[in-house]
């Protein structure tokens, strides 16, 4: 029977609907929004208010440490309390993004600064603009972080909260090996090249010269923009709207990893590295010199790696980092915007920025306590500090599409140029901007 | 039409007393399980429907509708092709080997005399494991730096150092077969299994007496009779295949270059990491869903049809 057969079929496939359906499906609702999203003017006291009120934070399971950190000793000193909300970092945007719809976001949300444009584009934060502009440090906060929370008419609604930082870390043990000079790490991406092949020249089992993540966007623009930014050039248009990756120090840069490639100086995984163990191999002391985040200094110590840390050269010279890490604000729908900013003005201040960031041994978020009495301690941590000053980060609504999402064109721009020959850079590039003006 | 009266009912087809009630007493034993369904099956349907002709943005919610532009939308992502097709690639390569490895294994088992249950047991274990952690599992066994297989390979000489098994779009395909093969190959032999032990032995004596060959007997005997398991097993193969999902995602992340990109990856890129457009993910969804239907009523027709003539 026809009728029966056909039913039967749709049987079939029901696990794959409820899949599929599952996917995507998420509530709809009226917009229960707040109207204080994107809304100049909200009228909040310099310092906020402390009266004992519960705060909802959320922020997601990489920067979990720092956040506890911060919550632990905010608790402590105040009346407010903060419940904080470890979310894994991948299921960051689709809770977000349901709870924006349903008007159910935390009182404070910390994000991905290459994320924020995008959930400030779409209303997600209060207008704090006057109590940014209020603080007597204003000047001295770090600019990377307050410029992710910038829309294009000035408005400002993040501050920032976790400073994740790129930095150059080379292998001390390996650099003498290789008759390199341990405490001179390189000043140029020509002494870095040189370098890496001298190390990936040792042949020893297992190490290599360098690595990085081959198939991973995010931990690339993370380690090679600083690069172009320290050569003079740029990587976005100022409006975020075109790619600038295929002008002269960004060539120069692909050809040095495509050499090393052909030298066989790129630690093997790297072609295939999707960024879940890009930190690894340099942590086993397989790997000579590499740029790195600074957050993981504490962990490659622990590892027992005697580890050299200076800023990320550009081609010929110069230095520069990618300031990266998480910014935050007080959301749309929070009902408790001047205890909200309490807490953030109590993060900024210069007693919780040395006493409880710097002591744990962060990067600080003002930029004239970068050289602390806790930095002083550890060259290594000085150098990162230092590096916070020359720092960017950039900004486009349509960054993570371009740049960090699987399959990205950013990706099959530097694949094509470091393990192919480098030939459709200025293609690649103009499919990157596609995407960027879109 | 000419009106027509109806014929009084024949007196055998007179409703009974008390029909009335055990009919209500049926709806009343279905109705918790009409509910579930309603609830977890038919509601995110027509959810996803809705969604699919709507602008529905992950951060901004619902903003009016959108029909037909998320279809045409997601037929002009530069993405969309290259998915379908390489879906469809994996697709057919998974089921023509784990059928074909399953039954082999079914068949094996079945025959067995002395090892019966230790076979049955050594092939269903990787089944046991989630696809997930046997995902993360070879993601470690394939690692250039940690894993055993690029080190084997290297040591028996078949390649010049360390090689990156994932990082060419060949590798990381038939790498993620790889996985799937062992991971299902003992649960479509279990499968496979239970419709062989379903075939009566006086078939096979009948086919012995009559003089067939081994060959003749598995050709005219064995795979008749095991068509509906045989239909079971390809109809699940290639509604599980054509949603992959979680072994790409662990294993490639879609790469290289985008190169073993799934359709429902696609799915999630486009709804929480590429776009963050739900409705331009729900229209690929419900095309996904249209697929199915159409390719599991084809392979129904063609697995099932003689069956039912």
């Amino acid at each position: 029977m026809k009728t029966s057969r056909a039913l039967r079929s749709v049987a079939a496939v029901s696990a794959a609907v409820l899949m599929s359906a599952g996917l995507v499906a998420c509530s709809s609702s009226d917009d229960k929004s707040s109207d204080n999203g994107n809304q100049p003017g909200t009228e909040i006291s310099a310092t906020g208010i402390d009266d004992g009120t519960e705060l909802t934070m959320w922020t997601r399971a990489p920067l979990e440490r720092q956040a506890k950190t911060l919550v632990e000793a905010y608790n402590k000193e105040n009346k407010n309390q903060v419940k904080l909300e470890i979310i894994p970092n991948d299921d960051m945007e689709g809770k977000v993004g349901g709870a924006a719809t349903n008007g159910d976001l935390p009182d404070l949300l910390a994000g991905d600064v290459v994320r924020l444009p995008n959930w400030v584009d779409n209303g997600l934060f209060t207008d704090i603009t006057g109590q940014i502009d209020g603080l007597d440090f204003v000047s001295d906060i770090a600019r990377g972080h307050l410029d992710a929370g910038t829309t294009t008419d000035g408005a400002k609604h993040t501050v920032p909260f976790v400073t994740d930082v790129s930095v150059m870390f080379w292998n001390k043990d390996l650099y003498r090996e290789a008759g390199l000079d341990p405490e001179q790490g390189p000043k140029t991406m020509k002494e870095f090249q040189e370098h890496a092949q001298a190390i990936g020249d040792l042949k020893k089992d297992g190490v290599a010269g360098t690595y990085y993540g081959g198939n991973c966007g995010g931990c690339l623009l993370f380690t090679w923009f600083p690069t172009i930014w320290a050569s003079g050039d740029e990587v976005l248009s100022a409006d975020g709207t075109e790619a600038l990756l295929a002008g002269d120090s960004a060539k120069e840069l692909y050809t040095i990893y495509r050499e090393l490639n052909e030298g066989g100086a790129v630690g093997v995984g790297s072609k295939e590295e999707t960024g879940a163990t890009w930190t690894a191999p340099f942590q086993e002391g397989k790997v000579g010199v590499m740029s790195y985040p600074n957050t993981m200094l504490s962990t490659v110590i622990e590892a027992g790696i005697d580890v050299g840390v200076g800023p990320i050269p550009g081609i010929d010279g110069g230095e520069s980092t990618f300031l990266g890490g998480d910014a935050m604000g007080i959301s749309k729908d929070s009902k408790n915007v001047e205890q909200a900013w309490h807490f953030l003005s109590w993060m900024l201040s210069e007693e919780t920025q040395l006493n409880v960031v710097a002591q744990a041994g962060d990067v600080v978020s003002r930029v004239s306590l970068l050289d602390n009495e806790y930095s002083a301690k550890d060259p290594r941590t000085l150098a990162i500090n230092k590096v916070v000053e020359s720092g960017r980060t950039p900004v486009s609504v349509n960054f993570s599409e371009a740049f960090n999402a699987a399959g990205s064109p950013w990706i099959t721009l530097f694949r094509n140029a470091t393990f192919g020959d480098g030939a459709t850079v200025d293609a690649d590039n103009d499919a990157i901007t596609e995407i960027l003006s879109q | 039409m000419s009106s027509s009266t109806l014929s009084p009912a024949p007196a055998g087809l007179k409703k009974r007393p008390g029909s009335k009630k055990r009919s209500w007493q049926g709806l009343l034993y279905a109705t918790p399980t009409a509910l579930f369904v309603t609830g977890l099956f038919v509601v995110p349907i027509i959810v996803v429907l809705i969604m699919s002709a709507s602008d529905w943005s992950l951060l901004g919610g619902n903003k009016g509708t959108n029909f037909p532009k998320n279809y045409v939308d997601v037929l002009d992502h530069r993405m969309f092709w290259d998915a379908v097709l390489f879906t469809l690639k994996y697709t057919a390569i998974a089921t023509i080997l784990l059928i074909a490895l399953g039954l082999g294994l079914a068949l094996l088992v079945q025959e067995s005399t002395r090892w019966k249950g230790l076979l049955r047991t050594t092939f269903l274990i990787p089944s046991a494991l989630g696809l997930a952690s046997a995902s993360l599992l070879f993601y470690a066994l394939y690692s250039p730096q940690v894993g055993p297989i690029s080190a084997f390979f290297e040591k028996i000489g078949l390649t010049e150092g360390r090689v990156s098994v994932l990082g060419t779009p060949d590798g990381a395909l038939w790498a993620t077969v790889f996985l799937i093969v062992w991971r299902f190959a003992g649960f479509y032999m279990l499968l496979l299994l239970v419709g062989l032990q379903g075939i009566p032995g006086d078939v096979y004596e009948a086919a012995r007496m009559d003089g067939a060959s081994r060959l003749q007997v598995f050709g005219k005997i064995t795979i008749p009779l095991l068509r509906p398991s045989l239909a079971l097993s390809t109809i699940m193969c290639v509604t599980g295949s054509l949603l992959a999902f979680d072994q790409f995602y662990i294993l490639t992340k879609g790469g290289p270059d985008g190169s073993t990109m799934t359709i429902v990856q696609l799915i999630y890129n486009l709804a929480f990491e590429s776009k963050r457009d739900l409705g331009l993910a729900a229209a690929l969804s419900v095309l996904t869903l249209l697929a199915l239907i159409l390719i599991n009523m084809f392979q129904l027709r063609v697995l099932r049809g003689s069956d039912e003539k």
